[in-house]
């Protein structure tokens, strides 16, 4: 699980990028952040590489579920 | 012991003290015609364009063949070298007036400076501007500074136009053609910089790009009948344009194939590396647009914030190829990109 809460964009989705590259595409991937622009950013970013994203939102903080 | 004082001070990247990078740092337009919304506005037969019209500068009519154009400009580290920030600031506060079709004569530094600030970095952000001043053939007569964790650089620029030949963003005509003056990314390619992900070419095209002047630009476009025009910034090709539309009450018809979109900044749109700005000017403008078939990364591209962007011309459409062909010269990356439509209710800018 990537935290990336509490750091602005583009830094989480930078984040995302290297957990990506450094786990070889893992089939599944969870990111929690806290802010909607690091949702979108890492939604454009995982659909680039073909992957699913599902959003829950719960006071501010968003968990983000990447699947391939 | 802290961060701080394990740091040499000459450690510390310029950028990294800034929160949000250049244009991107502006209050969005959503928010700003907001608070500017319940202002007294006093009306001068004189004044020729007030802040009631969102466009570039103000204008005032001094007399018959003579106004006064003023605007102001400034934000946070845009580059680490404090030389090229100066240079990138005094372009773009420059840049408003070019806008309006005037011709910059005066300048005001604005600076803020953290306390721990070397005072070579600060000669440096003002030699900047300086030299970007002396290119434009103005004449920087004093300003202001004051102490603040953030640094900021700008000019308040004076400039003076005929005032018959008020360029406003608000005169475009149905059938008028559209050009942009440099090609989109900026926002993108700084924000990417940031984590390190912009290539060094990258960058330096970007820095090319936001130290050129929007000078031979205007100086070409004055000797056409130019209905409208505005220098596209902060809030984005869209959001800039859409000011145009309403203001102009027509419609904008873009061809997204024609406008230079700058290649890695739309790589490393697709890979998710876009400034807040760039959200922030889709909440404000993406009402009124019909995406039509666009690709979100090109969108995004068209809602990116541009720091010292070009201009965005509307011309009438019997001069648009003459036009055209000395833009070619004087500003290279120059594009036709669309046209102006009548409007007929709805969308305000549509996307081909």
């Amino acid at each position: 699980m990537i935290d990336a809460r509490g750091l602005s964009c583009p830094i989480p989705v930078v984040m995302v990028q290297d957990a990506v590259k450094k786990g070889n595409n893992p089939a599944e991937l969870t990111v929690k952040v806290d802010a909607r622009v690091c949702v979108e950013n890492i939604t454009r970013y995982a659909d680039s590489q073909g992957y699913r994203v599902t959003v829950k939102e719960e006071d501010g903080e968003y968990t983000m579920t990447l699947k391939k | 012991m802290s961060v701080g004082t394990v740091l040499k001070r000459e450690d510390v990247k310029l950028t990294k003290l800034a929160k949000c990078a250049g244009c991107g740092a502006k209050v969005g337009a959503g928010v700003l015609a907001q608070l500017l919304g319940d202002m007294k506005v006093i009306s001068d037969p004189n004044l020729l364009v007030g802040f009631d019209r969102s466009d570039d500068a103000s204008v005032y009519r001094v007399k018959d063949d003579l106004a006064l154009v003023q605007t102001v400009d400034f934000f946070p580290p845009i580059h680490d070298d404090p030389y090229i920030f100066g240079q990138i600031a005094a372009t773009n506060a420059l840049s408003d007036v070019y806008a309006m079709g005037g011709e910059p004569k005066l300048a005001l530094n604005i600076m803020a400076v953290p306390k721990d600030m070397p005072p070579e970095t600060v000669h440096e952000i003002l030699r900047g501007g300086y030299d970007k001043a002396y290119e434009a053939g103005v004449i920087i007569t004093g300003g202001h500074s004051i102490l603040d964790d953030e640094p900021k650089y700008g000019l308040s620029v004076t400039g003076f136009v005929h005032p018959d030949r008020v360029l406003k963003n608000s005169g475009a005509k149905p059938g008028d053609v559209l050009f942009l003056t440099k090609p989109l990314g900026i926002g993108i390619l700084t924000t990417a910089a940031k984590v390190d992900r912009t290539s060094p070419e990258g960058m330096a095209l970007a820095v090319k790009l936001m130290t050129t002047l929007n000078r031979a630009a205007r100086d070409v476009m004055v000797k056409y009948r130019v209905h409208a025009s505005t220098d596209v910034t902060g809030f984005s090709l869209m959001g800039h344009g859409l000011e145009m539309a309403q203001g102009s009450g027509v419609e904008l018809h873009v061809d997204t194939g024609a406008v230079d979109l700058i290649p890695e900044a739309l790589e490393l749109a697709r890979l998710g590396l876009l400034p807040e700005g760039m959200y922030r000017n889709r909440s404000f403008a993406e009402a009124y647009v019909d995406p039509g078939e666009t690709a979100l990364a090109v969108q995004d591209m068209l809602y990116d914030p541009q720091t010292s962007g070009g201009l965005l011309i509307a011309v009438d459409p019997d001069d648009a190829d003459a036009l055209f062909e000395e833009l070619k010269e004087a500003a290279p990356y120059t594009r036709r990109i669309g046209a102006a439509e009548k409007y007929r209710g709805g969308k305000r800018i549509f996307l081909h």
